[in-house]
């Protein structure tokens, strides 16, 4: 498939908007603008875009719950926080096309109404942060940003706000919160950030990806961005594929593919000859699939029937010397660190996880242990929580204890501690190492 | 290019902070860019690091005083999220990202590399204030991992023979 997402990389100098108008830059936006905001958002719902930042709702949908007689200001926040594990591809399209993302932007501003727009990006990226303030300042002097939108009339600012890192903030209220400037604490839904948004204003929030879409959506057409891939499932999608394969990196494939294809055509197949064991097919708050399920189609209706979910497109490879009680806990670590402490499951269900686990691996499990961690991720999911973060966790680690039970189960009856490994799943010393700062 | 080493403002001088006026044009420019001042917050605050180091008791009440907060609220805000120093930082802050990606591809290997040439692990800091390690969480970049992520710069696809090579030359850095 001809890249539409990263056409640019490889092309040398292709930040610059001269780089950028020599490819047909800022096209879909004078279409956008020419059209009107109504057509934009047909256009997106014909496409059949869905989001790309983790939920895939569809798009143009999302638009038309912004109340269109609410008075005062609307915005719209670009989701570039990038924050969950085995997910880098909004990174690799700001380094390879940052007028792209401010494109897309400008584009799902207008079809809104909105005339500021945030891009909300992750503490730790500051270099993306500076190539999208770069980029931003050329569109500012060109007059493609400000007063007067590419001669229209429309008026759009955009500004980048930085995170400080909060896995959290990626979720869009706990977002919405932190570009308020307070604790990154995810809000009650409804009502939903369409209505009530930032500052108390109709916001959408769209991920860097599904923003990239919008320029080709506008000038190639939504028939032929539907035409890739299967109703429902459409458009090209960015896979960040990380872990144990040959070439990990990020690929732009039609939705659709199999993650046969990812891992062994496209990644050329697990490293050292070794063998697939399982994979997180969107990222790893996905459900876990095994080897055997490696036919499964890397769309969003074909994960869901596979009990997982496509997620950010993150998949995580883990060959056969991968120790799945391990996995566990290096998950169980990052959620426990990151669960923003408001809700009594999600905060003592992630510490309690990290407990357990670690009592296994040090030889000390007990044989209820594996019933009490699908126990505990019972309780922290399915609408127990203010965010989905307690199923973020839930789900992946009770689909490692639900398919990979006799491992742990072996680990319990040997009683005898984690053998050291030369890379070891869990790469901190001790029980409950001093993480943070 | 190679990192630029941190400069911790030493406690005395943060005891009570006046912004100057570079400072003050800065943060009015950022005010410009959000319907509230409290919206500010975390680039005003990004901004001080960026200038003392690290965000001391007396940065946090001169950014309430600015923006109308109250120094508790800052310190709340500071307090949730990880980037923000509230000790004063090594020259070099070697984040070790441990996430699952990372750790699969040898993210242990440079830890316990870290600690046979520096003698410190997560959480410590070398004697002399040129290296602190902290284990952080997936940075965004496991396509290239193991990731390092030293002050604001990434390293990727490392081994402990380039992390030898990357702290001789942080090592050797000029002030
Ligand atoms: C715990 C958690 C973390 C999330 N992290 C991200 C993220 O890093 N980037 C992102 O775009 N969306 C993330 N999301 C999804 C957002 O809440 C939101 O659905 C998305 O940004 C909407 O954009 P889209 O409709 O374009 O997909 C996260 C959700 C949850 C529950
Ligand atoms: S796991 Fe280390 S960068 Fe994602």
């Amino acid at each position: 498939m001809e890249p539409t997402l990263l056409k640019a990389r490889g092309l040398e100098g292709s930040r610059t908007l001269a780089s950028y108008l020599s490819r047909g830059g800022y096209e879909g936006l004078r279409r956008a603008l020419a059209l009107g905001p109504q057509e934009v958002t047909k256009s997106v719902i014909d496409s059949e875009l869905r989001g790309r930042g983790g939920a895939g709702f569809p798009t143009g949908r999302k638009w038309t719950f912004v109340p269109k007689d609410h008075p005062g200001p609307r915005y719209l926040v670009c989701n570039a926080d990038e924050s969950e594990p085995g997910t880098f591809k909004d990174r690799e399209i700001i380094e390879h096309d940052p007028h792209l993302v401010i494109e897309g932007i400008a584009i799902a501003s207008f079809a809104i109404g909105a005339h500021t727009a945030y891009i909300y990006i992750r503490g730790e990226f500051v270099r993306w942060a500076n190539l999208l303030e770069q980029a931003l300042g050329e569109a500012r002097r060109e007059k493609i940003l400000g007063a007067d939108v590419l001669g229209s009339g429309y008026s759009l600012d955009i500004w980048v706000h930085r995170g400080a890192g909060a896995y959290i903030c990626g979720e869009e209220t706990s977002l919405l919160e932190s570009l308020e400037g307070k604790r990154g604490f995810p809000r009650l839904k409804p009502p939903f950030p369409a209505v009530v948004g930032a500052f108390g204003k109709p916001t959408v929030v769209n991920n860097v990806e599904t923003l990239a879409c919008l320029p080709s959506i506008l000038t190639r057409g939504p028939a032929w961005f539907a035409s890739i891939g299967r109703p429902r499932n459409t458009g090209p999608k960015l896979f960040s594929v990380s872990g144990h394969v040959v070439r990990p990196g990020v690929y732009e494939l039609p939705l659709g593919v199999t993650f046969r294809e990812i891992i062994f055509e496209h990644c050329g197949g697990i490293r050292a000859g070794r063998k697939l064991k399982a994979f997180f097919p969107g990222g790893s708050s996905a459900p876990v699939l095994t080897a055997a399920e490696v036919d499964t189609k890397a769309d969003f209706d074909a994960c869901a029937e596979a009990g997982t979910m496509l997620g950010s497109g993150g998949v995580i490879v883990l060959d056969e010397t991968v120790d799945m009680v391990e996995a566990a806990a290096n998950l169980a670590h990052f959620y426990a660190h990151e669960s923003c402490g408001q809700c009594t499951p999600c905060r003592e269900g992630s510490d309690w996880l990290v407990d357990i686990l670690h009592r296994i691996l040090a030889g000390h499990g007990r044989a209820e242990d594996p019933d009490t961690i699908l126990r505990i991720c019972r309780f922290a999911s399915q609408g127990m929580t203010i965010c989905p973060l307690g199923d973020a966790f839930s789900l992946p680690i009770s689909s490692i204890v639900s398919k990979f039970r006799d491992e742990f189960e072996r680990r319990i009856a040997a009683a005898t501690p984690a053998p050291p490994r030369k890379h070891p799943v869990l790469p901190w010393a001790g029980p409950r190492p001093g993480f943070g700062r | 290019m190679s990192t630029a080493p941190i400069h911790a403002a030493n406690p005395e001088e943060l005891r009570e902070v006046r912004f100057d006026a570079a400072m003050e044009s800065q943060i009015a420019e950022l005010l410009t860019h959000y319907p509230i001042p409290r919206a500010a917050l975390l680039p005003v605050l990004w901004l001080c690091q960026k200038r003392y180091g690290w965000i001391a008791p007396g940065v946090m009440e001169a950014v309430a005083a600015r923006l109308g907060l109250s120094p508790a609220y800052v310190q709340g805000v500071v307090t949730f999220y990880t980037m923000f120093h509230t000790t004063p930082p090594a020259r070099f802050v070697l984040q070790v990202c441990t996430t699952l990606s990372c750790a699969v591809c040898g993210a242990g290997e440079l830890l316990a590399h870290l600690r046979k040439r520096l003698g410190i692990g997560p959480g410590e800091r070398t004697p002399d204030g040129t290296f602190q390690i902290v284990g952080v969480q997936c940075l965004g970049a496991c396509g290239s991992a193991p990731v390092v992520q030293v002050n604001d710069d990434y390293y990727e696809n490392l081994d402990p023979a380039k992390l030898d090579a990357l702290l001789d030359e942080l090592a050797a850095a000029k002030e």
